[in-house]
């Protein structure tokens, strides 16, 4: 094991002389698992910094009627936040993780296109550093809502948004659309082409499956935004008419196309960390992952259902035929159903080992199942005309999105992060964390059921001191600044992660299945000195077990091996 | 035959790959501009079933003729499209003499179309910000102009990698993703001419 460390270039300090060639290195570089770094510490970075504006959210609706932020201010909190948490975490640090983990689980010495996987990264950044200038403007960054509603969103009318902060948005969102869609056509050509011999489409890890899907839903709904922002623009800056009802455009037009994207979107957010759960799940139970296929066609069932459905978030306009609509969004349960059955199914009689990446795998399961099923309460139309525009809405969107789609972001920084830096991250350490954010989701998000079934609606800076309104929203109050202590936790662990040397074995956990866990931890910039035969869904396995013939030039020595032992083989 | 018999036993010749990596990413981003214009073509039909009768508004319609430079900068494009098929088919068969004639001509006639709509432009009479007509019927035309210039610049590209010698018979897959952008760029217009021009 000790033999993983050396002639490991990324792991030796530069020495202060070359220490501006590596900062030269990284900028260049198409190595797509530095790219993958840097997507996820850009990311980070930007979601500490929507995470400051929910805190300033929270700190506002403390009090009934607070003037900590006047009311057009308080408009671009929850704008900023809203897009910055989606377009520049969520998404961008999924992409990170993927651009990391699926060359390596399906073979491959890198993406297909590494040069315009580098392009893909860089638009990143500017697109989110745009977006993020609008505070700069004199009328102050987009206030319009993320789903950038119009006419709201136009120029035209009076109480709609006139300052620039708008038309940098819009901007910005064009040029991460550009990215996020070289990127899904770099993930799909890697997956489609650059599997190793053996590995065919039903030996794919979930994570590739997923993130195959999530690029699919990429590849086939971002078009559509773009022409809707293109619209938008048009009609913010050269008089055009698309979304303008008097002189003969369509306000309703907007929705549909908005949510003809934005409606894929939240499976584009939510896939991965699916996922990322069925990774670590079937490593951490010791038991192979339930019903491989009927998760895979779960996921293609979800990704096809989900570009059906759209007009769910606009039942109320009456302008659109809720029956169908409802009923193809109850029909996205059933898929889902399946992929729940199969989880639980995994961890049933499994030797479980509750590391802190399975803590949040199994938080991940309990609190995304609630939002879930609240999201169907919302599906159904006579329950949506109370509940649409509530906090109702907010608490189910979060507990989706944070209780799911970061807790399995969360949940793949600890796994993944010995096979990242060859460092763990503090596992006590981890597990307090965890319980900050579990308390504090739940504290933070479930009081805003309540809060919306009393008719709370969102997007507001003040409230009328009624239906509890006030105990509730101290609560949640309360539970956003757990939320926050839990990430100051975090981000501590991580810096302490450095210190540490490098000690993680290739197969880090002891118990990995698919390839990422076959080479050495981080990987040599070529990924791969030797390749397992692939003869099932979990190759790592089967040479652990020694079910099939060890790697070939290795020869007989590992069979019957320790993990240990034949991880020293591939060095 | 004999010849390519005796290549093809060679056991490190390379297979050729029916899908090549680049090519496969240039269909998905095909794919992915067919819901762009999509989007934009059911927007324009939105906008128009609202309409009703008055369609295009007056004052618009004067100005908007199919015949003659629509009707013929539509025929150049479908020309172009042809060119860009015998100059596909003439590589495939090993004759780049061919292939680079038909691919100057294609591209000409590429440039011809843009330069007619630029004229078109200047002469019809409305702008982007006249009635609802003009905003999607510039920003439909403008988005497939735009569309156009990067195919021409995407086949000027492949033209010159084609006189250095770079697009043989065994390795034009650059080509070929050219011509599938190509065929794509002009079957939008042929939906664009149709819905903008003609169906009135």
């Amino acid at each position: 094991m000790a033999s993983t460390t050396e002639v490991r270039p990324e792991a030796t300090t530069p020495e202060p002389h070359r220490r501006r060639a590596a900062i030269v290195s990284w900028l260049t570089t198409t190595d797509h698992k530095r790219i993958g770094v840097m997507y996820i510490g850009i990311a980070f970075f930007f979601f500490l910094l929507g995470g400051l504006l929910a805190e300033m959210i929270r700190t506002q609706l403390y009090e009934p009627d607070s003037t900590l932020f006047n009311f057009h201010r308080y408009n671009q909190l929850f704008t900023i936040h809203a897009i910055t948490m989606i377009f520049l975490f969520v998404m961008p640090v999924t992409v990170g993780f993927a651009n990391y983990i699926v060359p390596l689980q399906i073979g491959a010495p890198d993406m297909a296109f590494p040069r315009v996987n580098a392009f893909s990264l860089w638009l990143f950044p500017v697109g989110g550093l745009l977006i993020w200038s609008g505070f700069l403007s004199p009328q102050g960054a987009a206030s319009g809502g993320w789903t950038l509603y119009a006419p709201l969103n136009e120029k035209l009318t009076i109480g709609s948004t006139p300052g620039w902060g708008t038309d940098v948005l819009i901007m910005g969102l064009l040029i991460l659309g550009v990215s996020s869609l070289l990127g899904a056509i770099n993930f799909l050509v890697t997956i489609f082409k650059m599997r190793a011999p053996g590995m065919t489409m039903f030996r794919m890890p979930i994570f590739t499956w997923t993130f195959l899907a999530t690029s699919l839903l990429l590849l086939l709904s971002m078009p559509a935004f773009t022409a809707a922002l293109a619209g938008l623009f048009i009609d913010r800056n050269f008089g055009g008419h698309f979304f303008d009802p008097a002189a003969g455009g369509s306000a309703i037009m907007w929705q549909h196309i908005f949510w003809f994207f934005g409606h894929p979107e939240v499976y584009i957010l939510i896939l991965p960390s699916m996922g990322i759960v069925s990774e670590i799940l079937p490593v951490f139970s010791r038991k192979p992952l339930f019903g491989y296929r009927a998760f895979v066609y779960a996921t293609l069932a979800i990704a096809m259902l989900g570009f059906g459905v759209w007009a769910h978030h606009m039942f109320t306009t009456g302008a659109v035929y809720a029956p169908f609509f409802a009923l193809l969004t109850a029909a996205i349960a059933i898929p889902t159903g399946v992929k729940f059955f199969n989880w639980i199914a995994t961890m049933w009689r499994g030797k479980i080992t509750f590391t802190t990446a399975m803590l949040f795998a199994v938080g991940f399961l309990m609190i995304f199942l609630i939002g879930g099923i609240d999201g169907v309460f919302l599906g159904s139309p006579p329950i949506d005309y109370h509940l649409q525009d509530t906090y109702w809405v907010v608490s189910h969107l979060h507990f989706v999105l944070f209780g799911g789609s970061v807790f399995g972001i969360l949940a793949a920084f600890y796994y993944w992060w010995p096979k990242i830096t060859g460092r763990f991250l503090n596992e006590k350490v981890g597990k307090i964390h965890w319980a900050f954010m579990f308390v504090g989701t739940l504290l933070t998000f479930f009081p805003m059921h309540i809060a919306g079934l009393n008719g709370m609606v969102r997007r507001i800076a003040n409230y009328p001191d009624i239906n509890s309104f006030v105990l509730l929203n101290r609560m949640s109050t309360i539970g956003a600044y757990i939320l926050g202590v839990g990430m100051l936790i975090f981000v501590g662990n991580i810096l302490s992660s450095f210190r540490k040397p490098v000690t993680a074995a290739g197969d880090a956990w002891g118990e990995g299945n698919s390839l990422e866990w076959a080479t050495s931890s981080p990987p040599p910039a070529w990924n791969f000195d030797e390749l397992p035969p692939i003869r099932s869904e979990r190759p790592v396995f089967d040479m652990r077990h020694g079910t099939v013939h060890a790697p070939i030039a290795a020869a007989a020595a590992t069979t019957g091996a320790t993990a240990d032992e034949t991880e020293g083989t591939h060095s | 035959m004999s010849v390519e018999a005796t290549h093809a036993a060679v056991p490190t010749a390379r297979r050729r790959d029916p899908m090549p990596a680049s090519l496969l990413g240039v269909i998905l981003f095909v794919a992915s501009e067919c819901v762009f214009f999509a989007a934009l073509f059911g927007a324009y039909f939105t906008i128009r079933s609202n309409a009703g009768s008055d369609w295009p508004p007056a004052g618009i319609s004067e100005g908007l003729h199919a015949w003659p430079l629509p009707a013929i900068a539509t025929t150049f494009l479908v020309l172009s499209s042809v060119t860009m098929q015998f100059a596909i088919w003439a590589i495939r068969r090993g004759d780049r003499a061919t292939m680079l004639r038909f691919l100057k001509i294609t591209l000409v006639l590429g440039c011809v179309f843009l330069g007619m709509q630029a004229y078109d432009y200047a002469t019809l009479g409305f702008s982007i910000h006249d009635t609802v007509f003009g905003t999607t019927f510039f920003t439909m035309t403008g988005f497939h102009g735009a569309h156009v210039a990067g195919g021409v610049v995407f086949i000027y590209l492949m033209l010159a990698r084609g006189w250095s010698g770079q697009i043989t018979r065994e390795d034009h897959t650059g080509l070929e993703a050219a011509a599938i952008y190509w065929h794509f760029v002009d079957i939008v217009w042929i939906g664009l001419f149709c819905t903008l021009y003609l169906l009135k």
